[in-house]
């Protein structure tokens, strides 16, 4: 096992609060990593430095042996690294495949194409119906994004990480918001994906990441607690003590 | 989709072959409306790739129509009293290819500056560009300061001439036509996809890893282009040209027609300048006031009218 994503050190202030504390944090290629705490422990900041959003006041980010610390938003989906978001943010005024096709033309070199129709992008559409139909979105696929339920616009959010054709998946809380139904089929298409994909997910539903993860990582403050299996993190007592005892 | 294709094959036609018609009975001050009616509907067109498609909202693109009219204006001038033989000339072909390439250029060099904020700011600062050309023409005597520049010569090119009011009319609905095809295509491509992405949601495109930022500069500085060819045309018509063409109000006008025609379509800012080239001809022979009845209408299209003028357009069938 090798490390695909490796982070050293890192440090982020907002203000006075800090969000990542000398952070480190290790993935494995082909694991399932999750990333729990409590609100307000830094875990969407973490993920905002991983993809590029925000950059750490010091420390260094590492995927696939190269340092990404500094590198510009735009560049890390071309590396390999894809995220959604916690608060749904998909182009509301195009239909499904169009918001696929768009993340697939990403992948496809630039999109300085000022004549050929966007609609002849046979690939591209092709490959967009089919990431439609891996997340169930089939049926409704010429449908406006704004007009999915809420469900639906979370499955199209980890889609477009997918067609992105990522190595690494950054899923940012993508129960949230959820009901149970619609939740379960989310944790369906999470668990077909694990062993095939790396992923980094943070999730506050605790029976969903005990369930999928192959190792969790607290945080607390901005500082990782600790890391191992969800048998191991279920008996530390620094976790029980810090979180999961807190209800 | 066949009773949307008539419609607007009515419009185009209505343009081009009416004011011909209204010419060739003995009303020649038709044409010359016409041919400032298709000239401001180019740059509306030119406007609407950013502002409507792309979500950039110009303040500042009167700038371009002045620097294309001056390239017209001072090879001419040069030509005539001497002075700068690099580019004294009344060849057109080289009087329009300073037009694209002066407004090309101050659309990368403004756009590399304006398009690192958003929102208000943006608004502002393309304004401020725009003031700053303003005054700059004002401040060189050489070219008539703020008294303005007379073309004496208009644009030379073989086969057609600009002097025969026809044959310029002709020429700026043609070109007006082209312009809006131009548009349309371009919209339709995988750039026009990537703009209208990051009109929707920019940051979503950036994390799929768009550089937005040169997407949004490609589209600023075609735009800007197809400004400054309306401006060269605008200072054939005119033959004359003065700072004023550049002032901020003029950027407002052409605002105005997109946002009237509605933002985003082939025909709104065609159907923008149409409806502001009429009203300003028959309410400024009422009242001076004309600017009133104008914002009321504005008022009016904007919060009852979705989609501009052009929504009144029948709508296609089927999208695609």
């Amino acid at each position: 096992m090798t490390a695909l994503l490796s982070v050293s050190q890192l440090n982020k202030f907002y203000g006075g609060v800090h969000a990542s504390d000398d952070l480190n944090l290790e993935v494995q290629t082909g694991e399932l990593h999750a990333v729990i705490g409590p609100n307000g422990a830094g875990k969407t900041t973490l993920i905002s430095q991983l993809s590029g959003n925000v950059f750490p006041d010091s420390g260094t980010i590492s995927f696939d042996g190269i340092d990404v610390t500094h590198m510009v938003e735009h560049a890390r989906p071309h590396l390999g690294i894809a995220r959604t978001y916690q608060i749904t943010s998909l182009i509301n005024s195009m239909s499904v495949i169009e918001n696929l096709q768009l993340a697939i033309q990403a992948k496809q070199g630039h999109s300085f194409k000022f004549w050929k129709p966007s609609a002849d992008n046979k690939d591209a559409r092709t490959a967009a119906h089919e990431y439609a139909a891996r997340v169930n979105l089939g049926s409704r696929a010429d449908i406006q994004v704004a007009n999915l339920s809420h469900g639906e616009q979370r499955r199209l959010e980890v889609a477009m990480a997918l067609a992105s054709d990522a190595r690494l998946l950054l899923l940012d809380e993508p129960l949230a918001g959820l009901g149970p139904e619609e939740a379960s089929e989310m944790i369906t298409l999470l668990k077909t994906l694990k062993g095939q994909q790396t992923i980094v997910l943070i999730e506050h539903d605790m029976d969903a990441v005990f369930t999928l993860a192959d190792r969790i990582s607290v945080m607390v403050y901005g500082h990782i607690i600790a890391t191992g299996d969800p048998n191991h993190i279920r008996q530390n007592q620094d976790v029980q003590h810090a979180y999961l005892g807190e209800d | 989709m066949q009773k949307k294709v008539f419609v607007q094959g009515l419009i185009l036609a209505t343009v081009l072959i009416v004011p011909l018609l209204l010419n060739y009975m003995g009303h020649p001050f038709y044409l010359d409306l016409a041919t400032r009616l298709c000239i401001l509907a180019i740059a509306a067109v030119g406007l609407n790739l950013i502002l409507g498609y792309g979500g950039m909202i110009s303040f500042g693109h009167a700038a371009y129509l002045g620097l294309g009219a001056y390239a017209v204006g001072i090879p001419a001038h040069h030509w005539l009293y001497g002075g700068m033989d690099v580019i004294a000339t009344t060849n057109g072909f080289v009087q329009f290819g300073l037009a694209l390439l002066v407004s090309g250029i101050f659309a990368l060099l403004t756009g590399l500056i304006c398009l690192k904020v958003k929102g208000v700011y943006f608004i502002m600062i393309t304004m401020a560009f725009a003031q700053m050309v303003y005054y700059l023409f004002i401040s060189i005597a050489e070219y008539g300061g703020d008294d303005g520049l007379v073309i004496d010569t208009r644009s030379e090119f073989p086969l057609v001439n600009f002097d025969d009011a026809t044959q310029l009319f002709t020429i700026c609905a043609v070109s007006l036509f082209f312009v809006m095809w131009l548009v349309w295509r371009i919209s339709k491509s995988q750039f026009g996809m990537v703009l209208a992405g990051i009109k929707g949601n920019e940051q979503r495109m950036i994390a799929m890893g768009y550089n937005t930022f040169a997407y949004k500069l490609a589209a600023y500085v075609i735009s800007g282009m197809i400004c400054g060819f309306s401006g060269a045309l605008l200072g054939n018509f005119t033959t004359f040209i003065s700072p004023e063409m550049i002032d901020w109000a003029r950027s407002g006008e052409l605002m105005f027609m997109v946002i009237l025609g509605g933002v985003a379509t082939t025909f709104g800012p065609l159907l923008g300048a149409i409806t502001f080239i009429i009203l300003e001809e028959v309410l400024s022979t009422i009242t001076i006031y004309w600017h009133l009845p104008f914002g009321l209408l504005l008022i009016g299209v904007v919060m009852f009218v979705k989609g501009g003028l052009s929504a009144l357009i029948p709508k296609a069938e089927d999208k695609e």
